[in-house]
């Protein structure tokens, strides 16, 4: 225990390096990066997902079992409370991309509180960045289908007086097609990254006080204690930040579509 | 101490690539690119497309039920009315028969009084016939007799110097003549 507490109390404080651990496969690697923790969770998450919602709609009923209410719960808070509310009647048809980004967002961020597991994928930047260029290619896509190539005029030409037009025209383009990918990208990353450098902070702090001075027993107890409670916020954190990613890419996509600002 | 921990943890570092976390490693793109198709391909041809369908279903059923209801409204409302108008048929029926019940009973009671009226009046008429015809007998036999007795009592009073017959008749048939105007008077 003590020796563990050591081995532990050295990578005190944490840095950017607790993020990337040795590779599973080949074992130990520090420069391979195909078959990691991370990796691993990824792919759990894709299992556990499909097998979730595939279990529970393999055999729908008019009137739902347990399970199928709510597989069908899931679908149908993201299709009425996100899609429908915010594009309007035609956000049935991005319902069930929003459900399934919501849903991969939602299982990823969750690994950062799961006990044992304790690190969200989301906190590297590679997968917040895939979502990301998603909803940026989806919602121009989107655009252009609905206005032509006239939408990117549509995008970036507030309803306001010519006059002020040579100073509004660059910040819509910078905040529209430069801002929205890296906002969205960084915001998710950066919650996730935080939420898991504030958990290893506590708890690891708590391990260096202990080693340090055993006088200083009392105070690691305490550091522990406020890792539990970081953890519920942490959970208000994940929930909020797989809504806010779903609920921004909404709204791009439905200003994409409306007919005017 | 710490720095001895910090030292430790340089240490470590050194051998180890370092990262910088806001550049993203391309084999987790990669991963994380499969990975998210996968999921969507599942989720979004499998599974949301068949809840779409129940949710479909359950609406269709719902509306199903109560456009069922509505008809057997329909139907209920259509069969109340129909009754109400053979209700009514019928009232009108009773009454159109009682009126002419009551104009039938009108008809005969006028029958019966028009022929008891006629009746009565032919008993007066033959009651007033019988009636003159005797007094015209009597009046008859009355006359001839109040000759006979006038003569009678005057040949009586006078003796038989009145017994002339051309004379008496003559005489007779003023006197009669005299109380037929003094009677009609």
């Amino acid at each position: 225990m003590i020796g563990q507490s050591t081995v532990l109390a050295a990578a005190f404080p944490p840095s950017v390096e607790d993020f990337y651990l040795p590779s599973i496969l080949p074992w130990d690697a520090h420069d391979s990066y195909w078959f990691t923790k991370i990796t691993v969770l990824v792919w759990v998450a894709v299992a556990a997902i499909i097998i979730f919602f595939l279990a529970s709609y393999r055999n729908p009923q008019l009137v739902p079992t347990k399970k199928q209410w709510m597989a069908e719960s899931l679908y149908g808070f993201v299709r009425n409370n996100i899609a429908v509310d915010m594009i309007g009647p035609q956000g049935v048809r991005f319902a069930p991309y929003l459900t399934t980004l919501f849903t991969f967002i939602l299982v990823n961020n969750m690994f950062g509180i799961i006990p044992l597991v304790q690190i969200s994928p989301m906190s590297h930047i590679a997968f917040p960045a895939v979502l990301a260029v998603v909803t940026y290619v989806m919602f121009i896509w989107v655009g252009i289908k609905k206005h032509g190539i006239g939408y990117f005029i549509h995008a970036v030409k507030p309803d306001a007086p010519a006059g002020i037009l040579p100073l509004l025209i660059p910040i819509e383009i910078f905040s529209n097609f430069l801002v929205r990918p890296f906002s969205l990208a960084v915001r998710l990353f950066a919650n996730m990254f935080a939420g898991h450098m504030l958990l290893l902070v506590f708890t690891l702090g708590g391990f260096a006080m202990i080693s340090a001075n055993a006088w200083l027993a009392p105070i690691s107890v305490l550091s522990w204690v406020l890792t539990i409670a970081i953890t519920f916020l942490e959970f208000m954190v994940i929930c909020l930040q797989a809504y806010v990613f779903t609920v921004l890419t909404a709204s791009y996509v439905q200003g994409s579509l409306a007919d005017e600002h | 101490m710490i720095d001895l921990y910090l030292a430790a943890a340089t240490e470590e570092g050194a051998e180890v690539v370092k990262h910088n976390p806001i550049i993203p490693v391309w084999q987790e793109i990669v991963v994380g690119s499969v990975a998210f198709a996968v999921l969507c391909f599942v989720l979004m041809k499998f599974v949301f497309p068949m809840m779409e369908k129940t949710f479909q279903a359950r609406v269709d059923a719902i509306e199903g039920g109560i456009k069922r209801a509505e008809a057997a409204q329909a139907e209920a409302n259509e069969l109340l009315e129909q009754y109400k108008a053979q209700l009514a048929e019928a009232r009108t029926e009773a009454a159109r028969i009682r009126d002419e019940a009551r104009a039938d009973a009108e008809g005969i009671r006028q029958d019966v009084l028009a022929k008891a009226r006629e009746e009565s009046d032919r008993i007066i008429a033959a009651g007033n016939e019988q009636l003159n015809a005797q007094r015209e007998a009597i009046v008859r036999e009355l006359r001839s007799e109040v000759g006979t007795l006038a003569v009678d009592l005057a040949s009586k009073i006078v003796g038989e110097a009145l017994a002339d017959e051309a004379r008496t008749r003559g005489t007779v048939e003023r006197f009669i003549a005299d109380l037929d105007t003094a009677g009609q008077r």
